[in-house]
């Protein structure tokens, strides 16, 4: 096989003094740098090998993930709770996945982009798009509330995996232009099952894009377990099928998400071809407040899970380590009740949006057709007004 | 049915059986020419009134290659302009419509993808987002569909979620329809699926001229575009001067009733005038029409023939002005009748033309099957006869 791999695959692997087998297969063991109980492990049972191993990002960088952990939490609270008072149709809620959120965009450079799925809000906000118009899609007052090319985050997507295809492209076009563009595209384990999960990681490798495949796996696909999507020893051992890297980490420790993200993000920007990045963590909630989780798992399950929280989890290693003091954690805390109090401001505010946007962007120019529909309906509502 | 082109349009002998890809799409092609040659013998297409006058006596120019004409003047106008696909690089395309394109400009803008035809819809929405102007190309009709969720879900609302923030200027040529002889999933009509999402554009030409300057308007706009090649036209020929047509487009000489108003606001076209009667018809159906049309002439009856070019946005002046003056109308496409684009078209016309009509609107379409296979294929499609029939069925004696 080494003859026929691929010059960037090689050079990776060379720079690690691996075999470019090794380093396209994740690590045997979960990459974790900080234990459930918030203490660093030691570097044997950090699951590293050689060609494997992170470093720990740092001090500064620590603790504006750790602020925006707590951010995050507190937005997806904030989010269900307007949920139930009926302010908002909808929120998936990341709530027990908000390390791989935050990490998810603070990897990024200000050229990156962004490709969130609609349980991604909190990494969306993470990436300096306001709350209120990251919530806008869920509120139901239009699909989208933000400009994705302001940001550089694509529009949330709900049909499963597509936006994989939507990262590759912008990274194309990237490096067809010359810019050194990273892309990340998040998606789930249930989306591993598509078919354009398979062609996004494809075409990426086929044509070495500097994409990130970043796999949030919380082990459900609305009900249906990981077990039923695949039988694979692994997420991430996907990768090699594809000629590209694969890394396993522990989903709810910040530490090594920014650790591997951050070191994936300087291999893929510096031509190592494109990675996949399989996170392990766990949908605190239900699927979405439509849903009902007590009937399809054990709430000791979710409690093992909530013993793993990556919030909790941070707090006591930055503690630990001196760098978090109760002034900061007050802080922190502080600046995420702000949040929630914009986030509910902002959703309790009256929105009536205007029915003739329904035809403002279907085309560049409305069509002959849509104009006449549009007319139509500024009829009927001066009728309606003059009754 | 003596007339129509469709009768003796049948694959080589055992053309059907070919295995492996290669060999069918090289039938494919090899069909295409036989069968078009043979339309292009019967005087098909008719150039139109409102074809520019070339300024010097111009050779006869193929759909194929008046296509291949404007995505190269796409890509030499505009650096943003990628073409991408299937076999479209060293090989051409299977059609060969991008032959020369990838040693001209370059594997940069003019490249083969993996097999995957989602994965080249849904890589063109991320390039159109990062400011390019992609032409994919789907190898034939049958083989979009692996990529109809990225078209309907993203390509044709990008825009409208994003409230124009995100346009998408992508166009997708699909080679469309029947009438070549080929095997299962090369012949489908699909172009109904694509008027029936909002948010695409369809548009297909009949003509050399329309090819040209269509496809280049389609690549200038903003809008997605889902552009329908009828295959069986790709080898027909007329006598046009590619350079005065791209002088044409690009000094903007025919802007108002030009290609880009066209995609804007329809733009379908008078390609035969008459009295007695309107034949509407689009893409592989129109030369059929007009030699229809050419039949009844001698039997004496007026037939005008309306080229709908554009589906979507539908011209709906362009048609009812005609079918008001004639008073009847018969609506062919060689799709499956039932929810298609002709029930649309009979629907819209008896909507706004009811008072000046003697007959019911009737349509002259495929039947309700899957596509056949080759050898019956020509009961299927719409020919001289069956216009005719229905021609004669629209209460003459009332």
């Amino acid at each position: 096989m080494s003859d026929d791999v691929r010059t960037d695959i090689a050079e990776a692997a060379r720079s690690f003094g691996i075999t470019p087998e090794d380093y396209m297969l994740p690590a045997r063991h979960l990459i974790r740098i900080v234990d459930q109980d918030g203490k660093v492990l030691s570097t044997e049972e950090q699951g590293a090998e050689p060609g494997h191993d992170y470093p720990v990002p740092a001090d500064e960088d620590l603790l504006e993930a750790y602020r925006r952990l707590v951010a995050g939490r507190r937005i997806n609270d904030q989010n269900s709770a307007l949920v139930r008072q009926g302010r908002m149709a909808v929120y998936p809620s990341s709530h027990g996945q908000e390390a791989c959120q935050v990490a998810a965009a603070a990897c990024l450079g200000e050229g990156d982009w962004l490709f969130p799925t609609y349980r991604d809000t909190v990494a969306v906000i993470s990436r300096g798009v306001d709350p209120v118009e990251a919530m806008t899609i869920f509120r139901g007052d239009w699909h989208g509330g933000f400009d994705p090319r302001q940001h550089k985050v694509g529009i949330q997507s709900t049909p499963l995996t597509t936006q994989l295809l939507h990262a590759v492209g912008v990274a194309h076009a990237a490096r067809l232009r010359g810019e050194d563009t990273v892309v990340v595209a998040l998606c789930g384990d249930g989306a591993t099952s598509e078919g354009d999960f398979h062609e996004a990681l494809n075409f990426a490798a086929v044509f070495h894009l500097p994409v990130i495949f970043f796999v949030q796996n919380n082990q459900y696909a609305i009900s249906v377990p990981l077990a039923r999507q695949t039988v694979a020893p692994s997420l991430a051992h996907k990768a090699v099928g594809y000629g590209m890297a694969g890394e396993r980490v522990d989903g709810n420790d910040l530490v090594a998400l920014l650790a591997v993200l951050e070191r994936g993000v300087r291999l893929v920007r510096g031509g190592a071809g494109p990675l996949l990045v399989e996170a392990h963590t766990y949908r605190i909630q239900a699927h979405t407040n439509a849903d009902d989780a007590t009937r399809y798992r054990e709430d000791a399950e979710v409690q093992e899970w909530l013993a793993k929280d990556p919030v909790k989890r941070m707090r006591t290693y930055l503690t630990d380590r001196g760098l978090l003091t109760e002034e900061l954690q007050s802080r922190y805390e502080q600046e995420a009740e702000d949040i929630a109090a914009a986030l509910r401001e902002g959703m309790n505010r009256e929105s009536t949006p205007d029915p003739q946007d329904l035809f403002a962007h279907v085309y560049s120019v409305p069509t002959p057709q849509l104009a006449e529909q549009s007319a139509m309906l500024a009829e009927e509502l001066s009728r309606e007004e003059a009754s | 049915m003596s007339t129509t082109q469709n009768t003796d349009a049948g694959p080589r002998p055992g053309s059907a059986q070919t295995g492996p890809d290669t060999g069918e799409i090289t039938v494919a092609v090899d069909a295409a020419r036989e069968s078009t040659t043979r339309a292009g013998g019967a005087g098909i297409p008719q150039p139109r009134p409102e074809s520019p006058a070339a300024p010097v006596p111009a050779g006869p120019v193929t759909m194929a290659k008046a296509l291949n004409a404007a995505l190269a003047d796409a890509l030499s106008a505009d650096a943003g302009v990628v073409v991408f696909g299937e076999d479209v690089g060293t090989l051409g395309g299977v059609f060969r419509i991008t032959d020369g394109l990838a040693a001209r400009f370059g594997t940069d803008r003019c490249f083969d993808t993996p097999l995957a035809e989602s994965g080249i819809a849904g890589m063109s929405v991320g390039m159109a987002i990062n400011g390019m102007r992609p032409v994919i190309e789907m190898q034939f009709d049958a083989f979009a569909y692996p990529a109809f969720e990225q078209i309907a879900s993203h390509i044709a609302k990008m825009s409208n979620r994003t409230r124009g923030a995100l346009p998408m200027p992508i166009v997708i040529r699909i080679p469309y329809a029947g009438g070549i002889g080929g095997v299962e999933h090369h012949c489908d009509s699909s172009e109904a699926y694509y008027a029936h999402t909002p948010g695409l554009k369809v548009v297909t030409p009949a003509t050399v001229t329309d090819a040209y300057l269509l496809l280049r308007a389609a690549i200038d706009s903003d809008d997605p575009i889902v552009f329908m090649e009828p295959k069986k036209l790709y080898f027909s020929k007329d006598r046009v001067d590619l350079d005065a047509l791209r002088e044409q487009y690009e000094s903007g000489a025919s802007a108002g009733a030009g290609p880009r108003a066209a995609l804007e606001s329809g733009g379908a076209a008078v390609a035969r005038t008459g009295t007695d009667a309107t034949l509407i018809a689009y893409g592989p159906s129109v030369p059929t029409a007009l030699a229809a049309a050419a039949a009844a002439a001698e039997e004496g009856r007026s037939l005008e023939v309306v080229d709908v070019r554009t589906i979507v946005p539908f011209d709906d002046a362009t048609v009812s002005e005609s079918v008001r003056r004639t008073g009847r109308a018969v609506v062919i496409s060689e799709e499956s009748g039932f929810a298609s684009v002709a029930s649309e078209i009979a629907a819209r016309v008896q909507e706004r033309c009811f008072h000046s009509l003697a007959a019911p609107v009737l349509r002259v379409t495929g039947f309700d099957i899957p596509y056949p296979a080759p050898k019956l294929e020509h009961h299927f499609l719409p020919g001289v006869d069956r216009i005719l029939d229905a021609v004669d069925d629209l209460q003459w004696e009332d």
